[in-house]
C-alpha cells in the first residue's frame, strides 16, 4: 500500500525548479553563506535603511514656545533636507564663484572624479604598456609600483602637505621661491594639489590591474597583426585596448566610484571646511559632527545615488563585468540563447500564419 | 640527432659560431630597449620619489621640518623619539591600529571563508543576487554608512541606548562593512581558481563535502586565504573616517588619526618632523608585507579585479 501511494504521489511532489542549473545545492549555499549575509545585513543593509530615513527627519533646534525648554528629538520634514538647496541655499563661495554648499560639494566631487580617472587611467595605461614590454628589472618595479598603494591615504595626504607646503618643494622645483603658489590655501591650486596627491597613488594601481589584463594576450595576436603590417598605433587601438578592455574597465569602475567618496585627501591636505576641496564626503561629515543628522543623511543619500547611478552606467554603457563569475556568464548567455530562438520560431510561426492567408486572398 | 648535427658545427670556426650565437641588435632593437629602460626608471621615479621625500624629511633635525635639502644635512633621528613622546602618544595608537585591523581580519576570514568557498563551488539560483549584492556593498560611500552607526553608537536612539563610541568594536563594527566584501571577494577568486575535480576526487575516497573542503581545499588555499588576509588587513590598517568618527579619546586613536592630529611644541608649527616620522613608522610594517609577498598580492589585487 504504502508503496503505491508514494509511487502515485511522487511525480506530483516534484517541484519544478526555477534555476534549471541548480542541483539541490541552495540549501546548503544558503547555510554557508548565512554568516556572512547576516553580517552584512547588519552593518550595511541596516545603517543604510536608517540613513535614507533620517534624511527625512530634521532635529529639532530652538525653543518650544509653550515650555520654553529647548527642544530635543528630531520631526519629520519630508523632502525639506533635499529641497532646501533651492528653498534655502547655504550660500558659500569656492572658486566658482557663491551657490549652494551641496552643489558646491557636488562639482568638487565631480571635478575630481573625472579629472583624476582620466588622468589616472592614462599614466596607469601607459605604464601597463612599458612593464609589459620590461626586460630585466620587473621585479623592482613591481615592488615600487605598489609603495603608493600601500601607503595610508591619510599619511599620503601629510606627505603631500609638506611638499605643496608654501616654503615646500613643489614650489622649490618649479623655481617659485620668490612667489610662491599657496598650493594649501583653499583656492584652484589646492584643487591641483589634490589630483596630483591622488593620481599620484592610484595610477599605479591601475597600471597593476591593466597589466595582468595585458598578460592574458595571446603573443600570436601580436603576430598575425606583424604579419599584416599593421602599425603600432594601429596594434595598440585594434588590439591592445579591445582586449585589455574587460580588465581596465572594471579598474576604472573601482577607482571612479572610491574618487566620488574621496575623503582622507581633502581632510588631510587641505582641512575640513574648505570649500574649494569639499567634496560630498566631507561636507556630510561635518554636518553629522554639528549633529544636524537630517541634512547629512540627505547629502549622503545623494552622494549614495550619484555612486549608484555612476556604476549602473558603467555597467550598462561599458559593459563592465564587475560579477565575473563565468558560471553565471553561462547561464545567462544560455538564457539569452533560448529568447532568441523562441522569438525567431515565433517569427518564423507567424510568417508561414502569413503566407497562408495571403495566399488564400490572392486566390 | 648530434650524429647529423655535429658535422655542421664542425665546419664552422669559432668565431662564426660566435657571431652566429650573438643575437642580432639594429638601430630598432636598441631603441625599443633605451625607450624601455627609460618607461622603467619613468615608474619607479614616480612613485618612490614622494616617498623619498617623506622619509628624509623625517630625518631632519626637528627644527629643520620645512627644509628643502635634498639630502638632510645633518641626519638625525631626533624625530623618531619625538613621536613617541607623552604628548603625542603614538605607540598607543598603533597598538590600537593592531587592535583593530587584526580583529577586522580575523573576524572578516571567520565569516568570509564558508561564505566564498559557497559562491565559488555550489550552483544555487540566488547566486548572481548574492555577488552582486557583496560588490554593491563594498562600493557604498562610506558616509552613508557612518551616519545611522554614529547616531547609534552615541546613544542617540532610545530605543537602543548603546555608548560605545571610544570603543574597539566602535571601529571594528564599521569595518566590517568594506572588510567583508573586500575579503569574500578575494577569496572567490581563488577557491575558484582551484579545480573542482580535487573535491570531487577526495569525495570518491569516502570524505564529505565538509571534509573534502576541510581536509582538501582549505589547505590548497591556505596561501589565497593568507593573501586575503594580507589585503584586508592594509585596507583597515589603513581606513581613516571611520577611526576619526568613532575613537576620539586620547588613549584610543588609531595610528593613521593620530598622526593627522599631531601639535607641535611650539604651538602653531606644524611639526612636519614627526608627522613625517609617524607616516614612515606607519608605513613601514605594510611596505615590508608587500615586499616580501609582492607576488602574492599582486596575484591577489589582480584577482579581484581581473578575470
Amino acid at each position: 500500500m504504502a508503496v503505491t501511494t508514494a509511487e502515485r504521489t511522487a511525480p506530483t511532489t516534484i517541484k519544478r525548479k526555477k534555476n534549471a542549473f541548480s542541483d539541490g545545492q541552495g540549501a546548503l549555499a544558503a547555510m554557508l553563506l548565512a554568516p556572512t549575509l547576516l553580517v552584512m545585513f547588519f552593518v550595511t543593509g541596516i545603517p543604510i535603511v536608517m540613513s535614507i530615513v533620517e534624511a527625512f527627519y530634521r532635529a529639532k533646534g530652538g525653543v518650544d514656545p509653550n515650555t520654553g525648554l529647548v527642544q530635543t528629538g528630531s520631526s519629520f520634514v519630508g523632502l525639506q533636507n533635499f529641497t532646501d538647496i533651492f528653498a534655502h541655499p547655504s550660500i558659500v563661495v569656492g572658486v566658482y564663484g557663491s551657490m549652494d554648499r551641496l552643489i558646491n560639494a557636488f562639482i568638487n566631487t565631480t571635478l575630481f572624479t573625472v579629472v583624476c580617472v582620466v588622468l589616472e587611467t592614462i599614466l596607469g595605461v601607459a605604464m601597463a604598456l612599458i612593464m609589459a614590454r620590461a626586460f630585466r628589472g620587473r621585479g623592482l618595479v613591481r615592488a615600487s609600483i605598489l609603495v603608493p598603494w600601500a601607503i595610508p591615504t591619510i599619511v599620503s595626504a601629510v606627505m603631500w602637505k609638506l611638499i605643496f607646503n608654501t616654503d615646500g618643494v613643489a614650489n622649490k622645483v618649479l623655481g617659485l621661491t620668490n612667489s610662491p603658489i599657496l598650493w594649501l590655501g583653499d583656492n584652484r591650486y589646492s584643487q591641483m594639489a589634490i589630483i596630483i596627491a591622488d593620481v599620484w597613488k592610484t595610477a599605479p594601481f591601475i597600471g597593476l590591474l591593466t597589466l595582468a589584463g595585458l598578460q592574458t594576450i595571446p603573443a600570436e595576436v601580436y603576430e598575425a597583426a606583424k604579419v599584416d603590417g599593421a602599425s603600432a598605433w594601429q596594434t595598440f587601438t585594434r588590439i591592445t585596448l579591445p582586449m585589455v578592455k574587460p580588465a581596465l574597465v572594471v579598474a576604472v569602475l573601482f577607482r571612479t566610484l572610491d574618487t566620488l567618496r574621496m575623503f582622507d585627501l581633502p581632510w588631510g591636505m587641505i582641512g575640513p571646511g574648505k570649500y574649494s576641496v569639499e567634496t560630498l564626503s566631507v561636507f556630510a561629515y561635518l554636518e553629522m559632527n554639528a549633529t544636524r543628522y537630517g541634512q547629512a543623511a540627505a547629502y549622503s543619500i545623494v552622494l549614495f545615488l550619484y555612486i549608484v547611478l555612476v556604476a549602473f552606467l558603467f555597467v550598462k554603457l561599458l559593459g563592465a563585468d564587475v560579477v565575473g563569475d563565468e558560471e553565471l556568464k553561462a547561464i545567462n548567455a544560455q538564457r539569452k540563447r533560448m529568447r532568441e530562438l523562441h522569438r525567431k520560431q515565433a517569427k518564423a510561426s507567424a510568417s508561414v500564419r502569413t503566407n497562408i492567408t495571403s495566399g488564400s486572398a490572392a486566390s | 640527432m648530434t650524429q647529423v648535427a655535429t658535422p655542421v658545427i664542425a665546419h664552422l670556426t669559432p668565431e662564426e659560431l660566435a657571431a652566429l650565437n650573438k643575437p642580432r641588435h639594429d638601430g630598432k632593437w636598441w631603441l625599443g630597449k633605451i625607450a624601455s629602460t627609460l618607461g622603467m626608471a619613468f615608474i619607479v621615479i614616480y612613485c618612490l620619489v614622494p616617498f623619498y621625500w617623506m622619509i628624509i624629511s623625517s630625518l631632519r633635525l626637528p627644527t629643520m621640518g620645512l627644509s628643502n635639502d635634498y639630502w638632510p644635512n645633518p641626519i638625525s633621528f631626533e624625530n623618531y623619539p619625538g613621536v613617541f613622546s607623552a604628548q603625542n602618544n603614538f605607540l598607543r595608537a598603533i597598538i590600537n591600529s593592531v587592535v583593530v585591523s587584526v580583529t577586522t581580519t580575523v573576524l572578516t576570514l571567520v565569516f568570509g571563508i564558508i561564505g566564498a568557498y559557497a559562491l565559488a563551488r555550489l550552483r544555487f539560483a540566488a547566486k548572481g543576487f548574492v555577488l552582486a549584492i557583496i560588490i554593491g556593498a563594498s562600493m557604498f560611500p562610506g558616509i552613508t554608512l557612518l551616519l545611522p552607526l554614529f547616531k547609534l553608537f552615541t546613544g542617540a536612539y532610545d530605543w537602543m541606548p548603546l555608548h560605545w563610541l571610544n570603543q574597539y568594536q566602535a571601529a571594528i563594527i564599521p569595518s566590517l562593512s568594506f572588510g567583508l566584501p573586500l575579503c569574500v571577494w578575494n577569496l572567490t577568486a581563488f577557491f575558484r581558481q582551484l579545480p573542482v575535480e580535487l573535491e570531487q576526487a577526495a569525495m570518491v575516497d569516502g570524505c564529505t563535502p565538509g571534509e573534502a573542503f576541510r581536509k582538501v581545499i582549505l589547505p590548497l588555499a591556505a596561501p589565497g586565504v593568507f593573501t586575503t588576509a594580507i589585503l584586508t588587513f592594509i585596507a583597515v590598517w589603513n581606513e581613516f573616517m571611520i577611526s576619526l568618527t568613532f575613537l576620539q579619546a586620547r588613549d584610543m586613536k588609531t595610528a593613521t588619526v593620530a598622526l593627522s592630529q599631531f601639535t607641535g611644541t611650539l604651538g602653531f608649527n606644524t611639526p612636519f618632523g614627526s608627522i613625517m616620522a609617524a607616516g614612515v613608522i606607519t608605513t613601514i610594517p605594510l611596505l615590508i608585507l608587500v615586499l616580501f609577498f609582492q607576488r602574492r598580492i599582486v596575484a591577489g589585487l589582480t584577482a579581484g579585479g581581473v578575470k
